[in-house]
């Protein structure tokens, strides 16, 4: 009680010129955080020639939808691979797809653990912790051999199936579900005669939604980024499959594009879907991290 | 809660649920990582050049990490030195191995001392900051957007050629006479992706170490200021001794992310030219085994091997301070549980 008296008396007292000196240097880090974002923006907005004559500026040009002109007319050319539209729809695909899995199995998995009580739970969990720390690195040598003899390169199964298992994912659902998810509920539903499975579906999964969210933004966010796993798998570079990361990349090692304008507008769409999902779930997200939620 | 018979009951009647809820996962992780794993640790010691392999032992560790002088165990060249495309792979590895290092130190360092910054002055309830939530907001927005967009971003801003933006800008001011290679350079291509790894995971580190901070007990501050402690002094006496744990986990798990950096230093490039003063352990694993007609199953297999062996030291920290979390937890409801 005292300590939350005697706070609200300093937070009553006035500005000292140390807040602000320390507020200007926080703004200053922050616009330093969005200033190459800003400079894109801009850039994707002025003519090419303006950029290569006159370098960085601040100030937004009129030609936005002309440069994004000019890229749909290198698309239609077939002078790049970039594509934004079938970008969006391949990146879509496999960012929905894995986070619906990741957080489906992730929670049946961690309901599993936390519910009910059988032999392995022990050893099954403390494997859990025990391989959340291998890289995809590390594997992939591995992994990609093997796919390339199954055949499945060029396939977007090895990018989508292994999402079922998502150690890291499983270690904060339990987490969360200890703290917030009363197993007297589950008896009180077999007592109702309702079964495991309906139990799980029709009552933790509404319960346990706020947990499930954070998990599902940071996996879609996670995977619409990836780029080292759709470069592995996908070999063949065929444009009709490629993601919106790989296309960026195409863009970039593309020394014969001289229109810099379009260059940019084609970066700048990239971003703009996660930029907006970030925007909208910044809240969630921030929450998420401030829980250890993720170091990739 | 229930007693010892109704547990009995339960684990009888219902221990196959749980299996059947763990199942989907334990299938699909052992079918696409743990066989990989092993199928990683069994190309380690099969020749390169090819998808057909055969056994060599463990000549490409000998290649990776002993050079020229080794001794080829296996196949035709039995009895013989490694020669120089085993010292070609050496130099390549040991030079990877070197830029892995200086990268992650050099965009550690400055992310944790701006993060711990950062961390104390917004948990500081003797400081009025106003709008807070923005701040956390704008910092870690450079860590959600897509790598090969900022990669190719900077690229283009930074590029030696004569359409990047900002070497154009800074000839125009007259500045420089000659393009600065931030792409190319060597001391130049590093601090770019130093630069450019703080600012992806500063703000990343400061929400972490903020909400360590904030589980440090209130009333040590409370304590520390009525005696007249000033802002630095708390912060050094109080906030990094207890920060201790949650600073180590930080810098262990960012060690596990720094081993496998790949983005970045895979992507800055101009054009398709390679930047081998960038070049990380991720990307020469990736370079390796990356071709569909004679890829380098060996060499990149033998990498991962030791890249696994350092995570797995690494991970064992990070292992045993997530297990003590649980039991810290698990000791203080029990003793709740008691009073």
């Amino acid at each position: 009680m005292s300590v939350s008296m005697s706070k609200e008396k300093v937070k009553t007292g006035s500005l000292k010129p140390k807040d602000i000196i320390i507020t200007v240097i926080i703004l200053l880090i922050c616009v330093l955080s969005i200033l190459p974002l800003y400079i894109l923006i801009v850039n994707s907005t002025r003519a090419g020639g303006d950029i290569t004559g006159n370098g960085v500026s601040l100030i937004p040009g009129l030609n936005l939808f002309k440069n994004i002109a000019t890229l749909q007319d290198w698309t239609n050319t077939g002078k790049v691979e970039y594509n934004a539209l079938t970008g969006y729809l391949n990146s879509g695909i496999i960012a929905l797809s894995t986070t619906f899995l990741t957080v489906l199995f992730s929670g049946m998995t961690a309901y599993g653990i936390v519910v009910y009580d059988f032999r392995l739970k022990g050893p099954a969990y403390t494997f859990i912790l025990a391989v959340m720390m291998i890289p995809v690195q590390v594997t992939s040598v591995g992994f990609y051999q093997f796919m390339a003899k199954l055949g499945l390169t060029d396939s977007y199964i090895p990018l989508i199936i292994p999402a079922v298992a998502a150690p890291a994912i499983v270690f904060f659902m339990r987490q969360s579900m200890k703290s917030s998810f009363p197993l007297e509920i589950v008896e009180a539903a077999r007592i109702d005669g309702c079964g495991e499975y309906r139990t799980f579906f029709t009552i933790a999964i509404p319960m346990m939604k706020p947990a499930f969210a954070v998990q599902a933004i940071f996996a879609f966010v996670s995977n619409w980024n990836n780029y080292y796993m759709p470069s592995m798998i996908l070999i063949s570079r065929n444009s009709k499959q490629m993601t919106l990361p790989m296309m960026v990349n195409t863009i970039l090692s593309n020394d014969k594009l001289a229109d810099f304008g379009a260059k940019y507008a084609a970066i700048m769409l990239s971003i703009v879907p996660v930029v907006i999902v970030y925007l909208i779930f910044s809240k969630f997200i921030v929450e998420g991290v401030a829980l250890g939620g993720v170091k990739e | 809660m229930a007693n010892t018979s109704g547990k009995r009951v339960r684990s009888i009647s219902y221990a196959k649920y749980g299996y059947l809820f763990i199942l989907p996962f334990f299938v699909v992780y052992i079918v696409f990582q743990i066989y990989p794993l092993f199928n990683t640790f069994y190309l380690s010691t099969q020749s390169n050049g090819s998808t057909q392999t055969e056994f060599v032992g463990l000549d490409n560790y000998e290649a990776l990490l002993v050079g020229e002088t080794g001794t080829i165990s296996h196949g035709d060249n039995a009895g013989n030195k490694g020669g120089r495309a085993w010292r070609a792979v050496k130099s390549d590895f040991m030079r990877v191995m070197g830029n892995t290092i200086i990268l992650w130190v050099g965009n550690f360092i400055p992310q944790i001392v701006i993060s711990l910054v950062l961390a104390a002055w917004f948990t500081n309830s003797l400081l009025k900051i106003k709008g807070k939530s923005v701040y956390k907001i704008l910092m870690y927005l450079p860590n959600i957007i897509t790598a090969a967009s900022s990669a190719a971003l900077f690229v283009m801003l930074f590029s030696e050629t004569q359409f990047g933006a900002i070497n154009k800008m800074l000839m125009n001011m007259g500045m420089i006479a000659d393009p600065i290679p931030f792409v190319t350079g060597k001391a130049q291509s590093r601090v770019m992706i130093m630069i450019i790894q703080t600012w992806m995971w500063y703000g990343n580190t400061t929400i972490m170490l903020m909400s360590g901070i904030m589980g440090i007990n209130g009333s040590l501050f409370e304590a520390a200021s009525i005696d007249g402690a000033t802002m630095t002094q708390q912060f050094f006496r109080i906030t990094l001794p207890l920060l201790r744990p949650i600073m180590l986990y930080t810098v262990v798990t960012s060690m596990i992310g720094g081993l496998q950096m790949f983005d970045m230093p895979y992507l800055y490039k101009n054009g398709t030219s390679f930047t081998k003063h960038i070049e990380t352990v991720a990307v020469f694993i990736y370079n390796h085994f990356h071709n569909a007609v004679s890829p380098n199953y060996g060499y990149s297999a033998a990498a991962s091997v030791m890249l696994f062996i350092l995570t797995a030291i690494l991970g064992a920290f990070a292992f045993a301070m997530n297990r003590d979390k649980d039991q810290k937890m698990h000791k203080r409801k029990k003793q709740n549980k008691l009073l």
